[in-house]
């Protein structure tokens, strides 16, 4: 037997209860208007924007008539490494120190934890600031993808961070004194079982921290600045595709290309969470 | 066995030499920002720079005032439109959505979290300002207003943000009330009250701490989000009792001028970011004040 409702007894509590009733409307409409809104801005956004993707579009040197996305898709991809670069030890190695050396209850810990939640509410326009009176200025880099991709860095840490603490903690302990039991130290433990299991995780929480790279715009202005150009070194300028888009958005004579150029970013960040996702599932399915 | 002992002591301290950057980095953002903005408050006068109500740089005269009512005005305006749908939303992903198109769905509020600001902006710009100053001319010709304003409004950069803050707070109120145990649901449902009664009167409730830190931390992304806002939201720094109407924030004051700015203008810039981040400081301290709570509970 069931104890499923029919749908006559769902109707029949409904007509004794008006108020429930309209409760029920209101959460499918606000589910409804959510999901609209977003089906409609991709929609919008592709309509408008396939069409004026062109080959000139894809020009390998940028200039003012064809607005050329590929120097920023260079430096998108230059940015995107060097950020990962630095920011991934850091971040792997500090999970790794909170969830298998610090012993619990450790005050340092508690520390830690209060500074990686600052750090994930600051707006990226802080860090941006924050960016440009330090690498730009105070270490005289100048407008320059380091500058950029050091303050992109500390901006990912603590999505790396949590990421990483929760994949290592999902591991079984099981593993780890199994791993003890034959004779391994903590640290061969660390690196030959705990992190390999734990990859997957580790892997999701990168993506999703690539796909803040590609979006993020206020951070980098006044980091690596808006020279439409790849540098020849990553002491030089460059703009992102984001900021390419938002310089090509706010000077309204490229319209076009900035739908097109809009187009290439939802397409990047559709497929970074796609890809996020399904690593994520291999490991739940693990 | 000696190497092998020492090793394993060094890479200790590797881990925890890596854990003390996130609290280096806030403590250099901390000095950095608070030394190259105080100086310029304390020219300008504490009571000065908050309270002021003009801001012209050229001729030196640096109130930030505006921006402060405009990056409330913009932050409620998100919490109007988003909180409810968001609340609501969760509601139906935490209670009504059929299995089967649960992953699909929970995707997609993830996507709305990884749009970048740009593309919102850009959305803002060609498609809800044009509507809003339809509106607003609409409104202009029955009578309703004086100024019909041309889309680039407090009205439109409300309606962008309380899209944006969606995914937080539908993140956030859905694992809140998912963690609620599922015998409170049970027990209200035993007793005779409907799914919605249960779900508004008990799960709700009992999930509070959970709700109301994605509320605050919606909050938090709306008064610093930056890209999007400067795009839609005109940027005049004034202050103005019409939703139609243009205004500034706080977050645009500084990527607007930063550009060109020297002197005492770029110093008055850097402590409007000052500004910023103590909101943005007392925001975070809430929200791990309200988890604190959660986790009691």
């Amino acid at each position: 037997m069931s104890n499923k409702m029919t749908t006559k007894d769902k109707f029949h509590t409904y007509l004794k209860h008006p108020g429930s009733f309209l409760t029920f409307l209101l959460v499918m409409l606000a589910s409804v208007i959510t999901f609209a809104v977003l089906i409609f801005l991709i929609i919008y956004i592709l309509a408008n924007g396939l069409p004026h993707i062109t080959p000139s579009l894809f020009s390998l040197e940028y200039s003012s008539e064809n607005a050329s996305v590929v120097p920023a898709l260079i430096n998108t991809v230059i940015m995107t490494l060097l950020s990962l670069l630095i920011a991934i030890p850091f971040g792997i190695f500090s999970a790794i120190f909170l969830v298998e050396y610090a012993g619990k209850g450790n005050k340092f810990v508690e520390v830690i934890r209060l500074t990686t939640e600052t750090l994930s509410g600051i707006p990226s326009i802080v860090y941006g600031l924050f960016g440009m009176l330090f690498f730009v200025n105070a270490l005289g880099w100048g407008f320059s993808l380091l500058a950029g991709a050091f303050t992109l860095s500390i901006m990912i840490l603590p999505l790396i961070m949590r990421t990483t603490e929760e994949a290592l903690k999902a591991v079984p302990d099981s593993y780890r004194e199994g791993s003890f039991g034959l004779g391994a130290g903590k640290l061969r433990t660390v690196f030959r079982i705990v992190l390999p299991s734990a990859v997957p995780g580790i892997l999701a929480g990168i993506i999703l921290a690539i796909g803040r790279i590609v979006g993020e715009t206020a951070a980098l202005i006044y980091t690596a600045g808006t020279v439409a150009q790849v540098p020849s070194s990553v002491f030089g300028s460059g703009r992102t595709l984001a900021v390419h888009m938002y310089n090509l958005s706010s000077e309204g004579l490229y319209m076009d290309q900035a739908y097109a150029t809009a187009v290439i970013l939802l397409v990047l960040v559709v497929g970074i969470n796609a890809l996020s996702g399904v690593i994520a599932r291999k490991l739940t399915k693990a | 066995m000696k190497s092998k002992a020492w090793t394993e002591k060094f890479m200790q301290g590797v881990f925890l030499v890596a854990a003390c950057a996130s609290v280096l980095a806030v403590a250099l953002i901390c000095i950095f920002l608070f030394a190259n903005g105080i100086p310029a408050i304390g020219e300008i006068g504490f009571v000065k720079f908050i309270t002021g109500d003009i801001w012209r740089p050229n001729n030196e005269i640096f109130g930030i005032f505006p921006m402060i009512i405009g990056s409330l005005y913009v932050t409620a305006g998100a919490i109007l439109f988003g909180v409810p749908i968001g609340i609501l939303t969760s509601v139906f992903m935490a209670m009504y959505c059929p299995k089967q198109v649960y992953k699909p769905l929970k995707a997609a509020t993830e996507l709305l979290a990884g749009i970048p600001s740009v593309v919102y902006g850009f959305f803002g710009l060609v498609v809800v300002v044009p509507l809003i100053r339809d509106f607003g001319h609409f409104l202009k010709d029955i009578g309703l207003v004086e100024r019909s304003g041309d889309g680039n409004s407090i009205l439109t950069t409300s309606l962008i943000l309380g899209m944006m803050i969606l995914p937080t707070i539908i993140g956030t109120t859905e694992s809140a009330m998912r963690a609620v145990p599922v015998h409170y649901y049970e027990g209200s449902l035993a007793l005779g009250a409907t799914k919605e009664r249960s779900i508004f009167r008990v799960i709700i409730p009992a999930a509070k701490s959970g709700v109301i830190a994605g509320i605050v931390l919606g909050i938090g992304r709306a008064i610093g989000e930056t890209m999007a806002v400067i795009m839609i939201v005109g940027n005049q720094p004034r202050i103005t009792g019409s939703i139609l109407q243009g205004i500034r924030t706080l977050t645009g004051n500084i990527v607007l001028e930063m550009g060109y700015a020297t002197g005492l203008h770029r110093e008055a810039l850097i402590a409007t970011g000052v500004v910023l981040f103590v909101f943005i400081l007392i925001i975070n301290f809430s929200v791990a004040l309200l988890k604190r709570g959660a986790d009691h509970e």
